[in-house]
């Protein structure tokens, strides 16, 4: 129970626990645990900043999705405008055939009067001769049917 | 628990129980069992410390480095308290291996009295002292061991000249100086021998109150009513016990809190 040899035998078996321990229990396990915690940390801040990065990406997607409608909407004024190009030139297009042809079915119908009137002329000249035949009951010479004849269709 | 390799009357059972197996005599008076003990529970630290070194995971640890990553990690918190981030290296291991050795020699203590000297005896071993923290040359030793660190902190942290000012200056101011020698040689020298003699008393009164008990029914074999004792021995052993599983614990844990608080001490600027 005194103090003796003992306690320095004690004292080399305490600092050789000491290093011991160091060297197989706090030495390894604190240098998992440190690099745990960093490991931690650092998925800690990667999270952060990839939270940020999807904070930015959504911006940017708002951002292009409104420019995306914008220029949709452009596109279709600018077809809307077209499409009211389209049918305006159509319905000039259109107005003007329909004028052509009137204008040549006019000219057809003119031709068409003008020959008759031609005919009828003829014929009007044929009556009236046979007519005058009959009136005279002679044969008018030639010239004096000629002459008659003339004379008619300056007439008419 | 009474057994009857201590013979005759409760002062031999006691004395015999108090007696370390050693060889020499005097200052050379080697406790072998003293030795022998904490040797093995500190070889049983460092092979379970092997063990769960072997199979390190950071990702899934399993229970036993879970456990040990605890505790670690209790140290780890106590040393933060008293010293911030910068406490020295040795810091650690040292409280680690403070709580782990101490609480395994203390937990010596709840082994059944007679169990271990019995089946020395029957193995021709006269004597037998288990609890290694019962002998004052261990708890002193490792006092010592924090002693010399909390001086060879001081003259790091102080330098040699701010330490013996300490000395000199330190309770009273620079009037009192004879004093103040006086007063800081044995505030120091309270340090080790107050962490020495706290767990050394706490164990070895334990370890009495634990012979006590046992004595109860010491006498059974010469005289069987004595064995009308049996019950309340049982109730008190094991309230006892109950008891003194925390005891063994707290001072495991203020002998390391303390070898941190001193250590931290050391470390403190003199702000005189």
């Amino acid at each position: 129970m005194s103090i003796s040899i003992t306690l320095l035998a004690q004292l080399i078996a305490f600092v050789l626990m000491v290093w011991l321990v160091n060297k197989y229990l706090w030495a390894p396990l604190s240098a998992l645990m440190e690099a745990r915690r960093k490991k931690i940390a650092d998925g800690l801040s990667a999270s952060e900043r990839g939270k940020h990065e999807l904070k930015l990406a959504q911006e940017r997607s708002t951002e292009l999705l409104r420019e995306a409608k914008d220029k949709a909407n452009d596109i279709i004024a600018q077809a809307n405008s077209r499409s009211n190009q389209i049918l305006e030139e159509a319905r000039n297009n259109a107005k003007t055939e329909a004028e052509r042809v009137v204008a040549q079915a006019n000219a057809e119908i003119d031709r068409e009067v003008n020959r008759a009137k031609e005919e009828l002329r003829a014929q009007v000249a044929d009556v009236a001769a046979t007519g005058a035949e009959r009136i005279l009951k002679r044969e008018v010479t030639d010239k004096d049917h000629e002459s008659a004849i003339s004379d008619l269709i300056a007439r008419i | 628990m009474a057994t009857e390799n201590a013979g005759g009357s409760p002062v031999e059972y006691i004395q015999h129980h108090l007696t370390n197996l050693s060889v020499g005599e005097g200052f050379w008076q080697l406790n072998i069992d003293t030795i022998f003990f904490s040797v093995l529970l500190g070889a049983l630290i460092v092979f379970v410390a092997m063990r769960i070194g072997r199979g390190l995971r950071a990702e899934t640890p399993n229970g036993l480095q879970n456990a040990a990553e605890g505790i670690l990690e209790f140290v780890d918190e106590q040393i933060r308290d008293s010293f911030g981030s910068r406490a020295p290296k040795i810091i650690a291991p040292l409280a680690l291996t403070i709580l782990l050795w101490v609480w395994l020699m203390n937990f010596m203590d709840l082994i059944p009295v007679d169990l271990l000297p019995a089946i020395a005896s029957g193995l021709g071993v006269e004597y037998l002292k288990v609890v290694p923290t019962t002998d004052l040359n261990t708890t002193l030793a490792m006092a010592l061991f924090v002693f010399a660190l909390t001086i060879y902190y001081s003259i790091k942290v102080k330098g040699l000249g701010g330490y013996i000012k300490m000395f000199l200056f330190h309770p009273f101011g620079k009037f009192l100086i004879p004093i103040n020698i006086v007063m800081t040689t044995i505030d120091e020298l309270a340090k080790p021998i107050s962490l020495a003699l706290r767990l050394f008393g706490n164990m070895f009164a334990g370890e009495l109150v634990f012979l006590l008990i046992a004595l109860l029914t010491l006498g059974a074999t010469i005289s069987a009513s004595l064995l009308i004792w049996f019950p309340l021995q049982v109730v008190l052993d094991m309230a006892w016990i109950a008891f003194h599983i925390l005891v063994i614990t707290l001072q495991a844990f203020i002998f390391m809190v303390l070898t941190i608080v001193y250590i931290g001490m050391a470390h403190t600027l003199d702000d005189h």
